[in-house]
């Protein structure tokens, strides 16, 4: 696989956003944002080839549909606004030769991996969720809103971690936001959902 | 041992005691009478019918008229299947796939038990071949009917679950794993609850029937175990098919979640 993966979008569709195209580089963060009920989960859901959508999704070379889905999944990873545990206990989730030094970089116990997943916090399960989306080793990011549940604090410890991560792995990335301050602190390009197309600001 | 025959007006001493209870449940007010004559009637009626129809059938044996009521039980099976379930397939799967995995699984184990185990001459004579389809069918239906509807409901329930696990690469079959699981549990746990209290809590219907119609109980016994094994290997096959054939129609060719193929019927 080359490093340079860049995720394009190629006039795709689903719903009501028609021939949407953009092109997200390796490394690089482009800020998503746009009204509720604009599409936005929408696309990313299409990306992540959840819905059935138009037009062509490409990572790097390869095509979306050139892949099976769950590999192409596994590559492009979609992290929800809302993330789901079905194991009794956190660590369930997560590979067994998790390093579990990775957790302390986002404000969480170590021992967060023994907690059963009822005692969570929302928050917590947010921060989990992205450590648990980036443990597969995904090549693409498409965040969902990843820091709604968290303070301030916490929202500024999330973005340096996942900056750093995203950097480091050379990811492009979506990220879902409808924070504007947000968008501009960790975005190098943000585009907007409009009606049926998408807008640059 | 002859069997004693039974008068109908003995019957009707009985149905007296029915319409009795009728009468005191409706002094009570306890609004089961209507219901409980209704089915009453149902259960003589038809079951006056099919004495007939066997009567007919065992004195003609002519194989198409056996398959022709081999068929009807299947149908009528197909749609007791369906009409169970809390959220169906739409189109023709909501019958399709409950009737195809009772067909495959009631038939052949019916037909492997009186061509190598039981052995009558010719083998499908209806004596033999009927009851034995018709436990087999009744079994079978109440195991798919009840794992269909479990894997139906949990997939409904959990869909959050199974897409955010898609979300992270694992296959359909991993994601829905432990539902398939849990499904092909609940249509099976009739069976093995069955044969785990058979004897000790209950006497089987066929094999008491059996008893009364003069052959030694070890016979009848016999019959009894060969019976509730193949009709527990019926209700596994069936419910095994009906859960790896409904799970993989709530997945589409990129292993997306489908659920806009099932209907809710309320």
């Amino acid at each position: 696989m080359t490093s340079e993966n860049n995720l394009r979008l190629e006039s795709v569709s689903v719903g009501t956003l028609e021939a949407v195209s953009v092109s997200v580089a390796a490394g690089e963060v482009v800020g998503l944002s746009g009204p509720s009920g604009s599409g936005k989960t929408r696309l990313l859901r299409a990306i992540a080839d959840l819905d059935s959508h138009g037009g062509s999704i490409w990572l790097g070379e390869t095509e979306q549909r050139a892949l099976p889905a769950h590999q192409w999944r596994r590559r492009v990873m979609l992290v929800p606004a809302e993330s789901q545990w079905w194991f009794e206990r956190v660590g369930e989730h997560f590979p067994a030769d998790l390093d579990p030094s990775a957790l302390p970089a986002l404000g969480l116990a170590e021992e967060a991996l023994d907690w059963p997943v009822s005692r969570l916090s929302s928050g917590e399960k947010q921060r989990l969720a992205l450590l648990r989306a980036v443990t597969a080793g995904p090549r693409a990011l498409l965040l969902d809103e990843p820091t709604t549940n968290l303070d301030a604090e916490a929202v500024a410890r999330t973005e340096r971690w996942l900056l750093k991560y995203i950097r480091r792995e050379r990811l492009p990335v979506l990220w879902v936001a409808h924070d504007l301050e947000q968008l501009q602190r960790i975005a190098d390009r943000h585009v907007c959902l409009d009606g049926a197309s998408m807008e640059s600001r | 041992m002859e069997v004693i025959d039974l008068q109908w007006w003995k019957l009707a001493l009985a149905s007296l005691l029915v319409i009795l209870l009728a009468l005191l449940a409706h002094l009570a007010r306890v609004g089961i009478s209507r219901s409980l004559l209704v089915a009453a009637v149902r259960t003589v009626v038809q079951l006056s019918l099919i004495g007939l129809v066997l009567e007919a059938l065992f004195a003609s044996s002519s194989p198409l008229w056996i398959g022709l009521l081999a068929l009807v039980m299947l149908l009528v099976a197909g749609r007791e299947v369906m009409a169970r379930q809390q959220r169906r397939f739409s189109g023709f799967w909501a019958f399709g796939i409950g009737t195809s995995a009772m067909f495959l699984s009631s038939f052949t184990v019916t037909v492997l038990t009186l061509t190598v185990v039981v052995g009558p001459q010719p083998w499908y004579a209806p004596q033999y071949a009927i009851p034995l389809l018709g436990m087999m069918l009744g079994n079978t239906m109440t195991g798919v009917a009840l794992s269909l509807d479990r894997l139906t409901e949990s997939f409904w329930r959990q869909r959050s679950v199974i897409e955010n696990r898609l979300m992270l690469g694992q296959t359909w079959q991993e994601a829905v794993g432990d539902l398939r699981r849990e499904a092909m549990r609940g249509g099976m746990i009739p069976s093995i609850n069955a044969m785990a209290a058979a004897g000790i809590v209950s006497l089987p219907g066929m094999m008491t029937g059996q008893i009364l119609a003069g052959s030694p109980p070890a016979v009848a016994v016999k019959y009894q175990i060969l019976i509730m094994l193949t009709i527990t290997v019926g209700t596994g096959f069936g419910a095994l098919m009906a859960v790896a054939w409904g799970s993989r129609r709530l997945f589409d060719e990129r292993e997306r979640l489908r659920l806009d193929r099932l209907t809710s019927t309320g």
